[in-house]
């Protein structure tokens, strides 16, 4: 079971405790009706579903409520970055050669 | 005699202290300390039980968890727990233990048959032999085969027993009490640390309980032990978990523990959990787990009598008993000689020392001839005599050649034998390490730590007293230091003797013996011998992932961990490849076989699941109502009166609810409170309808779409003020509909200043539907004008009920007058006796969710769930009235302009009407446009819902049918095994399609 770090609440608590919400920083087009077929779908259904560093929300659903992002390695599972919504996405690259990844 | 092969003295049992107990019915004798194994021997049994496959004779092989073959029921409150290891079983008083996989007794068992005809069983023979007919696997072969194979038998009662859960935090968790992990825990307790000890046997101290040819710091190495735990357990800081294994090493240092507590008591106290699981948050865990000895694999190393040289040496040393009175050791390692100069101590025969290398250790050959023991170097055991008991062994002696030739025969009731050492790598390899091969050693050891964690002494095969018990030390401050970033200096303990043992083997051993015709046991447990191994390497199973799958070799709930090694190098053999090129399988969670109950804890029964009740529930169970799960709530189904049956209940509820009145307890609708100067402009980017114009005091049905344009949810929305909306979700919808909408809040709108609050259970909900409803509340309303003029369909006042408040709705769900009284959860039941006791003035009815059902469909309203699927769109369901036209942007409003959506071919709501009125369509049922259409033939929609309409005195059914709205009556036809069934095409409304009713 994972442990997870709230950057809200400032706690790490069980995995339990929280929801995954997907592949982060997806932001819904801010006038749809403008969007193509293809940027629709990209944004309805594509997602990168990645084997190592990726970005991702979690809703802290048993605590405070709120939506968050963190980075996680898929692979080891290991958390590298927990950043509150709304702060822009850190550089996977830089975080993942920091990990020695 | 009672316990002939008690030694004098000696071990750690508790002589003073006799425990009676059965095996199989017999009555025997053992002493408190006794594990049932060791017991057994101490009254010459060995032969314990009959294997997976053969059903050979077999017997007690190893003292540890790690036991193969001596699996038994343990008989308590009249039911069986099946498949404990009796090396595990800790004896008590009046203990009842019966053998497995046996008929009619262990001694002759019909299934040995299997053992004669055992060339008709290779590897892989089932998926050989039963491949045809098709039809006889589930009648035929797997019923046989079932019977015939497996071990214990189920428990045929639920579990009489509790099971306690636990959560736990600590700085460093070790894991096994041998030496290297007493010094790991005295280290890191000695800094402050937070420290959980755990073993899986009753007694800490590892190999130190049965090493009497060593000291630690001048004392016996069990005396050491005592000291030790002496000072861990007068530590605040120290958790002590004897009888606790720990089973399952999972992400983030998470490490999940099973105590057992009363399984070795006689009598526990009925307060006590049988087990309980620790779940341990560990800062920092100490693999402690120790090694395992290797068997031989020469054939005929199954008997009963022929047991691991170490497991020998614990059951003379730990528990004062003799394997044998003339005791074979055969061997490829040092520790094993140790065995046989402390049988010998005992005043046990050693037969011989049998050792796989030509020039075995000087000062060992100087030891066993200063004891008179005879050696043979150089040679091996190529076969054993005796069916039920090992009698004697073939020795051969290994020639320049590669060959062996005879050595002959050795007479032995017991023989001991060692193929070396093998790390135990399991919760290292869980924490997903990965081992790595040591040529030197020998041995897969535990490579890089992923996690926070370090493996010590031979459990990273690490052996030899002294530099184990350094290494547990130095595992424990790194430990606390990793985990506290203190550190302590303690004086280390110094031990001589117990010098780390050089030698072992891998794979099979040579022998002179005709190939074809002898058995060499690699895996105990599945029956997989070193032949099976060779034989699915020539059928192509070339990696050791397909060979274990193919054999079964280590797939037994020993997870192969006496035979993994052994079957690898048999493998690397024959496919003439490198050991390391091969590979080696998986370690998975649980380390040992783990029971349900553990993992159920508290959630059984009652506490499975929690049970959510309505207000009426007490008035529903006293009047008789039936209920029906819907999530975890229950509803009410129907109220059946003077033996009605359902359909009966039904049709008078419906009646009543149109002729008259009708009460339904509707608080387990979702509700959700929308609050904010946003309220209106959220509920507008969320809904498909307009709310921003919605007066205070109206109400607006509102469809909630997803952002690829589908109907996820529905529900009524009240306006109570500016900024302030009564949302109504569905039952099952409730929580998802909540999670959306904080999702949408926090992600994507930020910039809206809005709350919402959940407030489904702080509502209790009272629907009063029909045209006398009116005059039913009135008489409890104040504060409200119910007229119709004041109060139109739609609308939402607030005031008080009885003189509690309430948020009276004028909504209807029926196609009658109606409303919806929502009041305080706690003033529930109030409301509802006292509407239910009003009704009744009016010959009115309560009630339940089918009649609710009914009365819907009759005017044709969707149920979020039943007639959509996730797949239907606004138009799809004919509700194109229901979005806001004009809006720039809602929830799913750019998904509706997706092609397909718009395409022609579209599955459409409809109503369908069977031209036999008393005919009831299937829910599900497949429409087709063809009477008897053509295998293959894709159907054009499907029923949705289907009942019997009381108030049209015949059948409706509504369903999705491929361009419906356009087939309005014509006829199409729902084919059933009993013969097609011809439906007429209709609109969705059955009754009062002007609405009349409702605007009353």
């Amino acid at each position: 079971m994972l442990l997870i770090y709230c950057p809200y609440c400032d706690v790490e608590r069980a995995e339990t405790e929280f929801h995954c919400g997907g592949e982060a920083h997806i932001a819904r087009p801010s006038d749809p009706s403008q969007t193509s077929e293809e940027e629709w779908v990209e944004f309805l259904y594509m997602r990168s579903n990645t084997k190592g560093v990726a970005a991702e929300r979690w809703r802290h659903i048993h605590g405070c409520g709120r939506f968050f992002n963190a980075v996680r390695d898929t692979v080891s599972d290991k958390f590298l970055k927990f950043y509150k919504a709304g702060e822009t996405m850190p550089d996977l690259e830089k975080i993942s050669k920091e990990a020695g990844k | 005699m009672s316990q002939p092969f008690r030694t004098e003295k000696g071990g750690r049992i508790d002589r003073n202290e006799q425990l009676t107990f059965t095996f199989d019915g017999e009555q025997m004798q053992g002493h408190k300390g006794d594990t049932l194994a060791s017991a057994l021997l101490a009254n010459g049994v060995h032969l314990v039980g009959r294997s997976f496959k053969y059903h050979r004779p077999r017997g007690i092989i190893s003292s540890g968890s790690e036991e193969p073959n001596a699996l038994v029921g343990i008989y308590r409150n009249g039911d069986q727990t099946p498949n404990l290891r009796a090396t595990q079983v800790e004896l008590y008083q009046g203990l009842e233990a019966i053998s497995q996989n046996r008929f009619p007794s262990l001694g002759f068992d019909i299934g040995a048959i299997n053992d004669l005809m055992s060339p008709l069983f290779p590897a892989g023979f089932y998926y050989k032999t039963f491949m045809w007919p098709k039809s006889f696997w589930d009648r035929v072969y797997e019923p046989v085969i079932r019977a015939a194979a497996g071990l214990g038998k189920p428990p045929k009662k639920p579990d009489h027993d509790f099971y306690g859960n636990l959560y736990a935090h600590c700085d460093v968790l070790v894991a096994g009490s041998g030496p290297s992990g007493l010094a790991a825990a005295l280290a890191a307790a000695e800094t402050g640390a937070k420290v959980i000890l755990c073993d899986e046997q009753a007694e800490f101290g590892g190999s130190l309980l049965s090493e009497n040819s060593a000291s630690v710091d001048g004392k016996e190495p069990a005396d050491w032990v005592a000291v030790t735990l002496a000072r861990l357990g007068a530590m605040d800081n120290v958790t002590l978990l004897p009888r606790t294994t720990a089973f399952g090493y999972f992400a983030h240092n998470y490490v999940a523990l099973a105590e057992r507590i009363t399984d070795h008591i006689a009598n526990p106290d009925p307060k006590l959990p049988r087990e309980r699981l620790w779940q341990v948050r560990a800062k920092e865990v100490v693999i402690a787990a120790g090694a395992i000895e290797r068997p031989l694999v020469f054939p005929e190393n199954d008997r009963p009598g022929i047991l691991l040289a170490d497991a020998g040496r614990t059951y003379l040393n730990r528990y004062g008993v003799k394997v044998g009175h003339k005791v074979l050791v055969a061997t490829a390692s040092d520790s094993a000689w140790q065995a046989a100069f402390d049988m010998a101590d005992h005043g046990v025969e050693v037969a011989a020392i049998v050792d796989l290398r030509e020039t075995p250790p000087k000062n060992l050959m100087a030891i066993a001839e200063a004891r008179g023991i005879r050696v043979e170097a150089g040679c091996v055991v190529t076969g054993t005599l005796g069916r039920k008991r090992v009698k004697a062994a073939l020795l051969g002696r290994l020639m320049t050649s590669g060959q062996v030739a005879s050595g002959g025969q050795v007479e032995c009731d017991a023989l001991l034998m060692s193929g070396g050492w093998t790390p135990t790598v399991s919760l290292y390899s869980q924490s997903r390490g990965k081992v790595v091969w040591d040529g030197d050693k020998g041995a897969f050891v535990p490579g890089k730590s992923v996690q926070h964690e370090r493996s010590t002494g031979a459990s990273k095969g690490l052996y030899g007293l002294q530099a184990t018990l350094e290494d547990g030390y130095a595992a424990g401050e790194n430990a606390a230091k990793a985990a506290t970033g203190k550190s302590a200096k303690i004086a280390y303990s110094t031990a001589t003797g117990g010098e780390a043992s050089n030698g072992g083997t891998l794979g099979a051993l040579p022998h002179d013996r005709n190939a074809s015709r002898v058995k060499a046991f690699v895996d105990y447990q599945n029956d997989v011998t070193a032949k099976d191994v060779k034989l699915a390497v020539r059928e192509g199973m070339h990696s050791i992932e397909h060979i274990k799958r193919y054999t079964t070799t280590g797939m037994a709930t020993d997870q192969g961990r006496l035979s993994n090694m052994n079957a690898l190098k048999i493998a690397s053999g024959a496919l003439d490849r490198p050991l390391t090129d091969v590979g080696l399988t998986t370690f998975r969670q649980p380390f040992t076989p783990t029971t349900f109950g553990l993992f159920a804890g508290v959630s059984r029964g009652d506490f499975f699941d929690p049970v959510r009740k309505t207000p009426s529930h007490d008035w529903v169970v006293e009047n008789g109502g039936v209920f029906e799960d819907v999530g975890q709530w229950k509803r009410t189904w129907y109220f059946p009166k003077n033996g009605e049956d359902m359909h009966a209940a039904v049709a008078r509820e419906c009646k009543i609810a149109r002729e008259s009145v009708g009460l339904f307890d509707a608080s387990t609708l979702g509700k959700i409170e929308v609050v904010g100067p946003d309220a209106a402009e959220f509920l507008e980017r969320m809904y498909t309808n307009p709310w921003k114009k919605l007066a205070t005091g109206r109400c607006r049905y509102g469809l909630l779409l997803n952002d690829a344009g589908f109907i996820t949810d529905d529900g009524v929305i009240g306006r109570l003020a500016e900024g302030r909306f009564h949302v109504t979700t569905t039952t099952g919808g409730a929580p998802s509909v909540f999670a959306r909408m904080e999702d949408y809040l926090q992600t994507e709108w930020p910039d809206l200043d809005v709350w919402i609050t959940s407030t489904t259970e702080q509502y209790a909900v009272a629907a009063v539907q029909g045209p006398k409803a009116r005059e039913v509340i009135a008489p409890f309303i104040e504060g409200i004008d119910l007229s119709a003029e004041n109060l139109p369909h739609m609308s939402v006042r607030e005031g008080t009920f009885c003189g509690v408040p309430c948020r009276l709705f004028r909504i209807s769900f029926t196609g009658e007058l109606g409303f919806e009284i929502n009041v305080s959860r706690r003033h529930g039941k109030m409301m509802w006796e006292t509407l239910a006791k009003e009704i009744e003035k009016h010959s009115g009815t309560a009630y339940g969710t089918e009649t609710m059902h009914v009365l819907r469909a009759e005017k044709g309203y969707i149920i979020v769930g039943q007639d959509t699927d996730g797949t239907v769109t606004p138009q799809d369901a004919g509700m194109t009235w229901a979005i806001g036209k004009k809006k720039l942007d809602f929830v799913g409003k750019r998904g509706l302009e997706r092609p397909d959506l718009k395409a022609d071919g579209r599955p459409q709501f409809v109503g369908l009407l069977t031209t036999d009125p008393k005919v009831k369509l299937e829910e599900g049922a497949q429409v087709t446009v063809a009477e008897n259409p053509a295998t293959g033939t894709s159907a054009e929609g499907h029923v949705t819902s289907s009942y019997y309409s009381p108030a049209l005195d015949r059948t409706i059914a509504l369903a999705m049918v491929k361009n419906g709205q356009a087939l309005e009556g014509k006829t199409l036809y729902v084919p059933m095994p009993e013969g097609s069934i011809p439906v007429e095409v209709t609109g969705t409304v059955f009754y009062d399609k002007e609405g009349a009713r409702i605007n009353v």
